[in-house]
């Protein structure tokens, strides 16, 4: 304990947050006043300054401590860990500190030095003289809740916690503090960070609500289920607490808080939760399995019959499964019963999964959707903003150890690779996909859901980004039967050999465009027909589209060129020569222009197509009726053969 | 309307045994402790049948002049005895395999829950708020 002490406040005094600072220092002053000409009022957040610059009297410190309602022989310890004993009086160091613990303690965390390095909430000291002591946070509080507070703690996170938008995902305040409204803010949601240890949960947010509760027995307007039950449960909980994690705390609140209405799910806290399910079930329409969701629930440390009755209470339909809004029932559920909140009765009318999918209609889907139409997903910013999304996200899961970074790595390789090769694709698409971005940021929930249907749009490889493209592909269906036209004219009058076989390989639109390795077909096809020759080979481009899509991405740049460099030999053996060539040849310089030639080939080269096939369509309906004919006569015979056989 | 309502595993333990506090509750176990070997002797009366012949409800299984206990076992063995009073204006049979219906969908919404380990004692309040519907017209 001594050596703690001393290490923890050799360490340097803890960071506190504005009101706490705010807080301390008055009580400081107080306690200073009394005996020396007081402290400075306004201490520094390090409040490394002025250490020894004025001491609290005993006198009065020992009241403040008692006030706090706290036994003597932690009080002892209290005093001994925050290094007054050791260096024989109270400074601003040790007096901090040992408001910190006392604050600690008061939420039910051990005595001990690590215990003041999380969020706390202000101690509360139930005094006789002041209403307005006792009310000391509230104030603070209030001032506290206008602000956010950067209050990077410990260690144990392995995430980074700088953007307010990343907080804000991290922080979710279940519920607030029952007995908030009256003194503090009454929207009052002290946000704690659900940071996926569920232990870091318990340490946060037990700290809340039990302190007010002790503080502020006249005050108190028990708010929804909560009573006067919650004040003595958590603290029983906790007592089993052993680590206390880093956790950020926002006094403010951010959401839409109904005051009494612990129950309702805010929508952070569902952003929360949802990401949570997509961390365990990625399809956000199916269920969570009971052994999945029991695993994850377990962790959160509350008992197996607690557990067991939230699940009850949340598993509406008694499938075994959970949905997404029941899921996020049970989660919500979960979160208050660590906050201290005694688990109703029944399912809360906020948290019955149809009131869940009604107030909150999935917009992550619409934004799935609206991400599908686009189709400018996949680019490189889109892939950077997700990529740092899912970066954040995956921080964010960082306690969620195993499945949600697996999870999450999986869907960031997923979306890079893909992204990565659908990158060239889109130039046209680029003033989408500011909009498209900024829609991502806004709704990071549905990044990962976005980012799926862009594998999906990708494998489905629907949308085409050219126009020009997409003729060709049926040209690519086409291109077996340019194989048959080339023999066509050659053997005219065989029948079955002029019924064009199938396609070798089912036709992959537009991507195809830039495949081009058939260099076998190419010359076969351009000896010939010369003509063809330009044809066929953006034709056979086409063909060999069951190459996975990362080819014709790659090359996306590459066809153009070369049927552009195609089309300028007039000879056809030049033409995979110079496509040949074309390849290594740098055709950035000049990309637009040829593009342009591209287009214009490929025009033209449709025009010809189309010539192509509406001359095969005449053929083929020529085959057709003589196939009838065939038909009718082998009928007739048949006819006459029958009477015969009958007989 | 039933006195004393239990569930027992397929080892013959209790899961879950409750009855009205009238009277000396240790009466009702004795007798639905009794009962379990009524039960197996119905058991295996259609043992050789197939389970799926073999009927849930087993019955009124034995009449004492107070009471009547009556049986129902599911397909994984585990056993709802039911205990009514005779002075009742008799139940009807439907009545009681209504009765053991809901509470067979009782225990199954109990398995149901994963937190649930098969062998527990049975501790839902959904299950518990159930029985004391079927409980409670007795006073």
């Amino acid at each position: 304990m001594e050596a703690a002490a001393g290490g923890g406040c050799g360490s340097g005094p803890p960071l506190l947050s504005e009101s706490e600072q705010q807080c301390y220092s008055e009580l400081f002053a107080r306690c200073a006043g009394a005996a020396s000409g007081g402290p400075g009022p306004g201490h520094p957040e390090t409040s490394r300054v002025a250490s020894g610059a004025a001491t609290a009297a005993a006198g009065p410190v020992a009241d403040l401590f008692r006030a706090s309602q706290l036994p003597a022989e932690t009080l002892h310890q209290i005093t001994e860990l925050c290094g007054a004993k050791r260096v024989g009086y109270f400074g601003p160091t040790q007096f901090y500190v040992a408001l910190k613990l006392i604050a600690a303690v008061q939420s039910g965390l051990p005595v001990r030095i690590e215990s003041i390095k999380c969020e706390l909430p202000l101690p509360r000291f139930m005094m006789s003289k002041n209403d307005g002591e006792m009310r000391f946070g509230n104030p603070a509080e209030l001032h506290g809740s206008k602000v956010q507070i950067p209050y990077l703690t410990t260690e144990k996170n392995s995430f980074k916690r700088t953007d307010d938008e990343e907080k804000q995902q991290e922080t979710q305040s279940p519920t607030m503090s029952p007995f908030a409204s009256p003194p503090s803010s009454p929207p009052h949601y002290q946000r704690v960070p659900l940071s996926h240890g569920y232990s870091k949960l318990r340490s946060s947010t037990e700290q809340m609500h039990p302190v007010p509760y002790e503080g502020r027995q006249p005050l108190v307007q028990p708010e929804g289920p909560s009573s006067g039950g919650p004040g003595t449960k958590p603290l029983r909980h906790q007592a089993s607490l052993i680590r206390s994690f880093s956790v950020e705390r926002e006094l403010q609140d951010n959401s839409s808080s109904y005051p009494d209405e612990p129950w309702r799910i805010t929508e952070e806290q569902r952003e929360y939760y949802v990401n949570q399910f997509r961390s365990l079930q990625p399809d956000p329409s199916s269920f969570i399995s009971g052994s999945v969701a029991k695993n994850f629930f377990t962790k959160s440390k509350l008992s197996i019959p607690e557990l067991s009755y939230i699940w009850e209470l949340s598993d509406a339909d008694c499938d075994g499964a959970l949905t997404l809004p029941e899921f996020c029932a049970a989660f919500h559920l979960i979160v208050a019963r660590k906050n201290g909140y005694p688990l109703p009765e029944g399912l809360p009318p906020t948290l019955q999964p149809e009131y869940l999918q009604a107030a909150f209609p999935k917009p992550k889907w619409d934004c799935a959707l609206f991400d599908s139409y686009s189709e400018s997903m996949p680019t490189n910013q889109q892939a950077r903003d997700l990529n740092r999304m899912e970066k954040t996200s995956v921080k964010d899961m960082a306690d969620f150890p195993v499945p949600t970074q697996d999870v999450t790595g999986d869907d960031k390789q997923a979306l890079k690779s893909t992204l990565n090769e659908a990158v060239p694709k889109d130039v046209p698409e680029d003033p989408a996909t500011p909009k498209d971005s900024n829609n991502l940021k806004a709704r990071p929930r549905s990044r990962s859901y976005s980012s799926t249907s862009i594998e999906e749009a990708m494998k489905r490889g629907e949308d085409p980004p050219t126009p020009p493209p997409r003729p060709q592909k049926s040209h690519s269906r086409a291109s077996s039967l340019d194989l048959n036209k080339v023999f066509q004219p050659s053997v005219p009058a065989t029948k079955s050999g002029l019924l064009p076989p199938p396609p070798a390989l089912p036709p992959r639109p537009c991507p195809s465009q830039s495949e081009q390795v058939s260099e076998a077909e190419l010359p076969s096809q351009l000896n010939r027909a010369p003509s063809q020759a330009a044809e066929s080979s953006p034709a056979k481009k086409d063909v060999p589209h069951s190459q996975p899509p990362s080819k014709p991405i790659r090359r996306k740049f590459r066809p153009e060129n070369q049927s552009a460099e195609s089309q300028e030999p007039s000879t056809t053996i030049s033409g995979p020569a110079s496509g040949a060539s074309v390849k290594p040849h740098p055709t950035v310089q000049k990309q637009s222009s040829k593009q342009k030639k591209a287009i214009q080939t490929a025009i033209r080269k449709n025009k010809e197509a189309n010539a192509v096939l509406a001359r095969l369509n005449s053929e083929l309906q020529q085959q057709l009726k003589e196939v009838h004919q065939e038909r009718i006569a082998l009928e007739n015979q048949l006819e006459q053969l029958r009477p015969v056989t009958v007989l | 309307m039933a006195v004393c309502v239990a569930v027992i595993a397929k080892e013959n333990y209790p899961l879950y045994i409750r009855s009205t506090p009238m009277e000396n509750e240790l009466k009702f176990h004795y007798m639905v402790h009794t009962s379990l070997d009524v039960v197996d002797e119905k058991i295996s009366a259609m043992g050789k049948a197939l389970v799926d012949q073999r009927e849930l409800y087993l019955g009124l299984l034995y009449p004492t002049e107070d009471y009547k206990v009556y049986g129902y076992v599911t397909n994984s063995k585990v056993k709802f005895v039911m205990v009514v009073d005779s002075s009742n204006t008799a139940l009807r049979d439907n009545e009681i395999r209504s009765m053991f219906r809901k509470l067979h969908n009782s225990y199954t919404d109990v398995m149901c829950n994963p937190f649930y380990n098969p062998g527990d004692r049975i501790q839902s309040r959904a299950f518990d708020n159930m029985v004391t519907s079927m409980m409670i017209q007795v006073c």
